[in-house]
């Protein structure tokens, strides 16, 4: 066993741990601590799969903006919500779903020929980060989905805006 | 190359020929690997102890006052003498608190300012790790920042510095953008992400080329800091001591340490993306001299937020929202585009730096143009619902 195997050995069950702990926590704000642990788990695997922006990004977006959401479940909620979450009577039907959709996943990606071969070493002398910069707005590369994917965001920005507004009276 | 010239590129050498000789390889790398990781964290964390020193005699050098001068030659010592005494202090945890995150968020906190380090290129040669990705490195590590005063504000279970941790969210995340915005433009005018690659391509500093990005980095920097004049999120006089009003002794220490060496930190990264980092006279032949401009440079920015801290009082927590949403981010904003088309257009040409300075001296005229025409249109409204009883009742 290498290192790096042990490295990921350690981080995959670091990420299976906080994510079970994630779903089992009564106290909401415990639940999106282990949900910041097991991102930052996933940031981790990017790292050992040389995806340095990938991982980095990770933490930027989900760190900082998990950190939001959490503040705003404090905000928004009751205390007594915060610190016993209600307990959904159907969760019995929710696990046979997900059991029954993972299993399909596992299956479905099981049969995908390119599981079993091993990934061809990575060449990590090419500036991997500007390449993804020019992928990202080259006309051969995903121009046209990164472009769409902004006007969606900004739409949301606006729509946010418009609903927040405070009407205008006597006008 | 002479010990002298260049002390850690000798020892290193030096450390893995002895470790070769005794150990299997990956092994002998991961053992010097950790030694690295150990040099550049206490140096940050020794650095501390002598900033706390500098800014309370420089705070009182402002203040007509001579500051600490009792403990060891001009006072030295003072700050140990604190160390001994905040150990000695009795570790207090409120009853109702999350005992776990409580106890985590100091930790957050140091390492949040400590993980920065790792990219900081000290001299040619002299730096942790040169990540492609160093200086979104720094944006991402930031955000361990707001999370330990998260983590302190809500574990502590008291009103005041949950306060104290809603009032972070509302500032750092918000500065956060025209920190990144600022932050892009010496990756687009180094045309890298990497740390050491910023650094090699300021033949003609950025500061030159982008003055107006450089003096919003350093504001929205000393906000992300939380220091007067942006320290909202632990003002004694409305919150007690907003996110670690119930810490005690050493874990106190630990925010306050962190709070001082990202102060210094912030100096070194606008040193770094500004001011040409380690560049100067004999540096690549002498790295040790790279180091001391390096410090030198630092101060700059360090003694600007030294300065800003005493002189400035704490600004109103709508006046902080506004500065950020309606001034720094438009104008941020508009550097980034003005910066990437003439950077384009005039690439390679003699005309490259005058026209960056017109471009940014445009967009800082403008802006000035558009505050004022604001503020007028403002003032008229408000004259007006002075007048109008009436006016009064609608508005919220």
């Amino acid at each position: 066993m290498t290192a790096m195997q042990g490295v990921f050995l350690f981080t995959a069950g670091l990420i299976l741990w906080a994510a079970f702990m994630m779903v089992t926590r009564q106290n909401l704000v415990h639940a999106a601590f282990y949900l910041i642990l097991a991102l930052f788990g996933v940031s981790i695997i990017f790292v050992l799969l040389d995806a340095g922006f990938l991982a980095v990004v990770q933490v930027l977006v989900y760190i900082g903006a998990i950190s939001i959401i959490m503040i705003f479940a404090v905000m928004l909620t009751r205390g007594d919500v915060i610190e016993e979450a209600p307990v959904n009577k159907n969760y019995g039907w929710a696990l046979l779903l997900a059991a029954l959709f993972a299993f399909g996943l596992i299956i479905l990606i099981g049969q995908w020929p390119a599981v079993a071969s091993l990934a061809g070493e990575i060449d990590t002398s090419r500036d991997l980060a500007a390449e993804l910069g020019v992928a990202l707005v080259s006309p051969e590369g995903f121009v046209i989905p990164f472009e769409v994917a902004s006007v969606l965001l900004l739409a949301a920005l606006v729509g946010a805006l418009m609903v927040a507004r405070p009407q205008k009276k006597g006008k | 190359m002479s010990f002298w010239s260049n002390p850690i590129l000798v020892a290193n050498e030096w450390l893995t020929g002895l470790l070769a000789d005794l150990l299997p390889e990956a092994w002998a790398t991961l053992i010097s690997t950790i030694i690295g990781v150990v040099v550049v964290s206490s140096f940050g964390l020794i650095l501390v102890i002598f900033l706390i020193w500098l800014e309370r005699k420089v705070a009182a050098r402002f203040q007509d006052r001579i500051g600490p001068n009792r403990a060891g030659p001009y006072g030295l010592l003072q700050t140990i003498a604190d160390i001994v005494k905040l150990l000695t202090k009795e570790d207090s945890i409120p009853e109702k608190a999350d005992k776990l995150t409580f106890n985590l968020a100091p930790i957050v906190s140091m390492i949040a300012v400590l993980l920065i380090w790792a990219v900081i290129p000290f001299a040619p040669g002299w730096i942790g790790t040169d990540l492609n990705v160093g200086v979104l490195y720094i944006a991402a590590v930031g955000s361990f920042g707001i999370l330990s005063i998260l983590m302190a504000g809500w574990a502590s279970n008291n009103k005041y510095a949950l306060l104290g941790a809603f009032r972070a969210v509302a500032q750092l995340i918000s500065y956060e953008v025209p920190m990144l915005l600022t932050l892009l433009v010496p990756v687009l005018l180094a045309r890298s992400m990497g740390m050491m690659t910023v650094v090699e391509m300021q033949s003609t500093w950025f500061i030159v080329l982008a003055p107006v990005a450089g003096v919003i980095f350093l504001v929205s920097s000393i906000a992300e800091v939380g220091r007067t004049p942006f320290d909202l999120i632990e003002a004694e006089s409305e919150i007690v001591a907003g996110y670690h009003t119930e810490y005690t002794g050493m874990k106190f220490g630990l925010f306050f340490a962190a709070e001082f060496l990202h102060a210094f930190t912030v100096g070194v990264l606008f040193a770094i993306l500004y001011l040409g980092g380690w560049r100067g006279p004999g540096a690549e032949q002498y790295p040790i001299l790279g180091v001391v401009y390096l410090m030198a440079k630092s101060s700059i920015g360090y003694f600007i937020v030294m300065w800003v801290r005493s002189t400035l009082p704490r600004i109103r927590i709508d006046h902080m929202l506004d500065l950020n949403w309606k001034v720094l981010t438009p104008i941020s904003l508009a550097l980034l585009i003005a910066t990437a088309v003439l950077d384009k257009l005039f690439a390679e040409t003699a005309l490259r730096v005058p026209a960056l300075l017109a471009g940014n001296l445009a967009v800082l005229a403008l802006s000035w143009v558009l505050v004022r025409i604001m503020s007028r249109k403002a003032r008229r409204e408000r004259q007006v619902f002075k007048k109008r009883p009436e006016a009064r009742a609608v508005q919220p």
